[in-house]
């Protein structure tokens, strides 16, 4: 009975930690690291890369193009205050594109969770043969290598002081002067959207929210939206920027009008960083889709953590006919391109005669 | 104050309550017509004995014991509000009123709020200047006056408008000038005025131009200095947007003024075009050749 008790403790501990581990889907942990072919190669290194399990993640890459485990989990984990840094990988979709005794090539559609939504990374992963286990060729990053050098940066800021004055007229400064210089209502399968492009037409920047009210024909309203992070809050003087309203759910026969509001706040801003937006082409990506694509250059000295690009899509009359956004999960780092695209639906893209991006960004706050 | 208000009026009901057992009494107070506020002035009364006197103001109200037949002085500090006043006076065998309008005193004050605050040259009827005229008290003057209108900025002759007030306000709109700057504006009556200073700025960009230098593989861009029409120069920090489509695709950058130009490069891949904007205003274009 002494020895009995003891026993019992350790093999019901012993069952409840397998049962643990087995419902926390260690099997199939186990069975993707387990890398007898290139689809097992690909899925086990996804599930280190979820598992931030970087050491075995590293051990079973190819290391014959010299790849430091450094460089892989810095492109893979992000740095630099990137959106990638603040992203988990939250699936992944496999599929063969083609398989030879030696070489094969895996697609791999990788779904981050981040900060601001869910973020896809499309990649062809080649996976090579070493006896009996299959390794992925991770390609070697590429990290830009900016030579060192004094940036001087001496851009305007502007900062607002004072407080308003208790005396009636004796100390106000008016808000900045915006204007919506043009407006589309365009219908989707799912939704209704608005969209169009918003000007500080004002010698100071602006922090600005556009607002569209769908009216039935009786004058009540349907719906009320914000742009919330598809446009460019804060403009700097004479600044376009394009929005984009979703209504979901809604059709366009439902709307007899629409009201739009625009309201500006005199806000401190920086001229600082400049943004380059270089070679702007629309294409397709991996899958066929349109994409328009392109790499963004931080021109200033500061290192931006996390950009957005806000495309707007003209057609021959220079109507705007569609908005897109997309995050770049890199950070940008001084006079380095990083890649971009923004999707374009394909019966938009037929009809685009122009188009014109501008950049967001955001700079973390230094220590 | 609204339970103040309720108050008086409940005193007002109740003193002409009270004095409708008056009429046809000896009691009777004979004010002045209308008097001027802060002004002392004095109230005859008729009959004989004491008796309890009301001043019922639009903001105050005052009660003290008086001997009728005397006149009766009314310090000024009693009628500082301009409006309708009712007095009232009460003994043993009734009450006795009478109305009295205090008028606002000479204008001594000026409530000016000028807008916008910042305002593109060159605009008409841009600039809203309103006047309220009030005397020492703060009773708004509704008898017309003049008010006069300044305006002076550095960089041009000052000029004076005026005005009537209308139920003691004034107002104007002018246009802004073609330079941009401060600009005072100057209201006055008689020895009162107060002051306001608004910012004309720069309007739209107005003829923009850019030059290219090209260089082996890139080319450089560099505005000549923005100006609008009037030939203000654009503030520094003002986006200008340039666009270059080539071989490689479009790439655009939208960089701000510095010292009243922008500048910009861009690597070049085959024949480019390059045009230049600031805001809804284009700029010329220009075609280079760049190596492929």
């Amino acid at each position: 009975m002494r020895r009995l008790l003891p026993l019992v403790i350790v093999l019901v501990t012993g069952a409840l930690v397998a049962k643990g581990w087995l419902r926390a889907g260690g099997l199939q942990v186990r069975a993707e690291r387990s890398a007898g072919t290139a689809e097992q190669a690909v899925r086990s290194l996804m599930a280190d890369v979820q598992a931030h399990n970087w050491d075995h993640a590293y051990a079973t890459l190819d290391h014959a193009n010299g790849i430091q485990e450094s460089d892989f989990i810095h492109e893979v984990a992000g740095s630099d205050g990137s959106l990638r840094t603040y992203s988990v990988l939250q699936s992944f979709d496999l599929w063969p594109l083609h398989a030879d005794a030696d070489r094969s090539t895996v697609r791999v559609r990788m779904n981050w969770s981040s900060a601001v939504g869910s973020l896809d990374d499309l990649r062809d992963l080649s996976v090579v043969r070493d006896g009996n286990v299959c390794r992925v060729v991770w390609p070697k990053p590429n990290f830009p290598n900016v030579p060192l050098q004094v940036l001087p940066v001496n851009y305007l800021r502007w900062d607002v002081i004072g407080r308003r004055s208790d005396d009636w007229g004796a100390g106000s400064v008016d808000a900045p002067q915006v204007r919506i210089t043009s407006m589309n209502a365009v219908e989707r399968p799912d939704r209704v959207l608005i969209l169009g492009e918003v000007e500080n037409e004002d010698t100071v920047p602006a922090y600005l929210n556009v607002n569209a009210t769908l009216l039935k024909p009786d004058g009540t309203a349907v719906e009320e939206q914000g742009s919330f992070d598809t446009i460019s809050h804060r403009l700097l003087p004479k600044q376009v920027s394009p929005y984009r309203i979703d209504f979901p759910g809604l059709r366009l026969s439902q709307v007899q009008s629409v009201r739009m509001d625009v309201r500006a706040l005199l806000v401190p801003a920086s001229a600082d960083p400049v943004i380059s937006v270089e070679n702007q082409t629309l294409g397709k990506d991996a899958l066929g889709r349109k994409i328009l694509n392109g790499a963004l250059v931080n021109q200033s000295g500061e290192v931006v953590n996390i950009a957005q690009v806000l495309a707007a899509f003209y057609d021959s009359n220079g109507k705007v006919i569609w908005v897109s956004d997309g995050y770049v999960d890199q950070a940008l780092l001084p006079q380095a391109p990083v890649p971009f695209a923004v999707n374009v639906p394909e019966d938009v893209a037929t009809r685009v005669q122009s188009y014109r991006v501008v950049v967001n960004h955001y700079i973390a706050p230094t220590a | 104050m609204i339970v103040a208000l309720k108050m008086i009026v409940t005193i007002r009901i109740l003193v002409v309550l009270l004095a409708f057992p008056a009429l046809g009494q000896s009691i009777a107070i004979r004010p002045p017509h209308t008097v001027i506020a802060g002004i002392s002035f004095s109230v005859t009364t008729e009959g004989s004995g004491s008796a309890t006197f009301y001043l019922l103001g639009p903001s105050h109200v005052v009660k003290k014991t008086i001997q009728l037949g005397q006149d009766l002085p009314i310090s000024g500090s009693d009628v500082a509000t301009s409006g309708l006043y009712q007095l009232v006076a009460c003994d043993s065998s009734g009450c006795s009123s009478a109305d009295l309008y205090v008028l606002p005193s000479s204008p001594e004050r000026l409530s000016f709020l000028v807008h916008p605050s910042r305002v593109p040259v060159s605009t008409a009827n841009a600039i809203n200047a309103t006047a309220v005229v009030s005397d020492r008290f703060r009773n708004t003057v509704v008898a017309p006056v003049t008010v006069m209108f300044h305006f002076s900025s550095a960089d041009a002759r000052p000029y004076s408008r005026s005005g009537p007030t209308s139920r003691g306000i004034a107002w104007l709109k002018i246009g802004s000038t073609t330079k941009q700057g401060p600009l005072q504006i100057v209201a006055a009556v008689g020895e009162t005025s107060e002051a306001r200073v608004i910012q004309q700025v720069a309007s739209e960009a107005c003829g923009l131009r850019m030059q290219a230098t090209s260089e082996a593989r890139s080319v450089r861009l560099r505005t000549d200095p923005v100006r609008d029409c009037s030939g203000n120069a654009l503030p520094d920090g003002t986006i200008v947007s340039f666009t270059k489509v080539d071989d490689a695709g479009r790439s655009t950058v939208d960089t701000p003024l510095k010292k009243g130009v922008a500048n910009a490069q861009f690597t070049l891949s085959g024949r480019a075009r390059i045009s230049v904007a600031c805001g809804v205003v284009l700029g010329n274009e220009v075609s280079i050749a760049g190596q492929p």
